[in-house]
């Protein structure tokens, strides 16, 4: 029997990526391959080049492997106590801004969600411009006020709009979460407002914060974040099916077998935890969290158990080559690298695609 | 036989207002059976709360013999498979990965799809006859090609009850004719049961040998097409002339292939 088939003699084009899309492990091996040159090459490059040989002696010596001393202390004081904390904050904050970017597009079921669409962005820098502020200077751990601050805020924003946008039933759409993120986003916004406007000479610190950064990394504030945004990313990861299951909506979610009200708080808590530690440590880094996913999307599709992996690889090469750009152009802040190579880049990718997205 | 899916006794309110009072309705194993009546009569309601979506405030719900209210969500998927509503997808998305979904609560939750996974995507790909449309992207579709992508989701779940809300719903003659055509032949040739929500009469009539009319959240008649939908009960239930409304043949019945279309509007 076949039903309906007829009309369809007319082969429309099929979506826009191969047939058959090369596996997801031979992409990730790639892209873990891309990832360890631009690891290398931006350990290597900066105001003091190091020999690419010697950066690569100096990470596998430090890795415990005998290579012998062929370089300065300077070069491995460079290389291990500035460049390298630096690469590896950019490849915690990219890849785990991409997931967390990918979790809240499923969630929301909207591609133009980002991390910080319910208010992580406006409550992390409520809370940074408020630390910069207060005069008293304290320091745990290489955490300044700063850092503890911007990353309460945004959790603490999250949870406010949580609170007040839920509702609807439990298979309602997530819209007006997102509307109450707006909302809330607004008030914030005019609360950094005042306190940039109160600033005074410390203004340069809070844009600092806003434009996003991995020049205040170090090894401990890497402590910090890492087990945060590694953690959270991994249990995304490992729920991965729920947000597939979200792909036909809420109500076919459930009926597909998902715990939609319970998945869908576990999911947006993990997301906004992930977010705000990556916030807390490198500023709002903009793009990379709306940009990764939907480009891994293009190669290999809608399924976020490959969607997730493959673009926190991507988020971490992006944002490894953007701190290097940044940190080449003079120390320019990242968020503006990000924003001019994403932004066209993205708008490209909108006009490409041959269907409008729907919202 | 047990019943696949039994109501008994089952109340629903929303806020203050009773949507469904009290009903008894079983489902045996490979029936087909129409859901109809005027809107707001708690049809949608009774779907839902057979898939454990709403919990009644009164009665007892069991699918395949065990209470509703007991089971994991993916246990109930495992033994109804709903047929989504017309979904937006946000993502460019391919038929077969839609397909695919139905088998989330099959698969292994770490590993993902196994090779009985892929073959039952394929399986129910080929039985909805759908092929053609596999590597296209689900939101290009006409509404007609959508439903039978979602029947066959649906069919790709495996469970033995099949439920549906309105699939007709917007659809030309000809796919409506396909998509009830479809799932007689599933329920016969698969014996899988089905449940639908319907609001055309001469379809239901037609391609359903069992009725049930839900009027006020109460079930008001529950048989065969010519007895539910006696001309002074399509009167009193609908309010309209029951002149204008024949009951067809059922294919059941040694019938003529197709006499739909004449009373259906």
């Amino acid at each position: 029997m076949s039903i309906g088939g007829r009309s369809l003699a007319l082969a429309r084009a099929h979506v826009g990526r191969p047939a058959r899309a090369p596996g997801a492990v031979v992409l990730a091996l790639a892209g873990l391959g891309v990832l360890a040159l631009a690891v290398v090459i931006a350990v290597a490059a900066g105001s003091v080049a190091v020999a690419p040989g010697d950066t690569l002696g100096i990470l596998l010596r430090a890795l415990g492997l005998p290579v012998d001393r062929s370089w300065s202390p300077a070069a491995e004081t460079i290389v291990l106590e500035l460049r390298l904390p630096r690469v590896l904050t950019a490849i915690m904050v990219g890849g785990g801004l991409a997931v967390a970017g990918a979790a809240f597009q499923g969630l929301l079921r909207n591609p133009l969600a980002d991390p910080y669409v319910l208010g992580t962005a406006s409550g992390a820098a409520l809370g940074a411009a408020i630390a910069v502020l207060i005069p008293f200077r304290a320091v745990f751990l290489d955490l300044g006020l700063l850092h503890v601050l911007s990353f309460a805020g945004a959790l603490a924003a999250v949870a406010v709009v949580y609170r007040l946008g839920r509702g609807g039933g439990p298979f309602a759409p997530l819209t007006g979460l997102l509307l109450t993120g707006y909302a809330v986003g607004s008030l914030l916004a005019a609360g950094l407002a005042m306190t940039m406007f109160l600033a005074g000479s410390n203004l340069r610190q809070i844009f600092a914060f806003l434009l996003g950064g991995m020049e205040g990394a170090s090894w401990l504030r890497l402590a910090f974040a890492a087990p945060l945004i590694a953690g959270g990313s991994i249990a995304i990861v490992a729920r991965a099916r729920v947000l597939n299951g979200l792909l036909l909506g809420e109500e076919a979610a459930a009926h597909l077998g998902v715990d939609v009200r319970r998945e869908r708080a576990i999911l947006l808590a993990l997301a906004s935890l992930v977010t705000a530690a990556a916030v807390a440590v490198a500023g709002l880094v903009g793009f990379v969290g709306l940009v990764a996913p939907h480009l891994v999307r293009l190669v290999v599709g809608p399924d976020a158990r490959r969607v997730l992996p493959l673009a926190a690889i991507l988020g971490a090469i992006l944002l490894v080559l953007a701190d290097l750009g940044a940190r080449l152009l003079g120390e320019i802040p990242v968020g503006v690298v990000t924003a001019v190579v994403g932004a066209p880049f993205f708008l490209v990718l909108l006009r490409g695609t041959r269907s409008a997205y729907e919202l | 036989m047990p019943p696949i899916a039994e109501l008994a006794g089952v109340t629903v309110a929303y806020r203050e207002r009773l949507v469904v009072r009290g009903v008894d309705l079983a489902i045996a194993p490979g029936e087909r059976v129409a859901l109809v009546g005027p809107n707001g009569a708690g049809k949608s309601t009774l779907l839902r709360v057979l898939a454990g979506l709403v919990v009644p405030h009164d009665g007892r719900v069991t699918l395949g013999g065990d209470p509703v209210a007991g089971l994991s969500r993916a246990a109930i998927a495992r033994r109804l498979a709903a047929v989504p509503g017309q979904a937006a997808l946000p993502f460019a998305t391919r038929v077969e990965e839609v397909v695919a979904l139905g088998r989330l609560p099959h698969e292994d939750p770490f590993r993902g799809p196994g090779p009985a996974d892929h073959a039952a995507v394929d399986a129910a790909i080929e039985r909805v006859g759908i092929g053609s449309l596999r590597g296209r992207d689900a939101r290009e579709l006409s509404l007609g090609e959508r439903q039978l992508v979602l029947i066959a989701l649906a069919v790709a779940q495996a469970a033995p009850l099949l439920v549906l809300d309105e699939p007709t719903v917007h659809l030309d003659l000809r796919h409506q004719v396909a998509v009830m055509e479809l799932l007689a032949d599933l329920n016969r040739r698969d014996g899988v049961a089905v449940l639908a929500v319907l609001h055309d009469l001469a379809l239901a009539a037609h391609f359903f040998p069992r009725l049930v009319l839900l009027d006020g959240g109460r079930v008001v008649a529950d048989g065969p097409p010519a007895r539910v939908l006696a001309p002074e009960r399509v009167r009193a239930t609908f309010g309209v002339d029951p002149a204008i409304f024949a009951v067809p043949a059922p294919i059941d019945a040694a019938a003529p292939e197709l006499t739909v279309g004449t009373g259906g509007r």
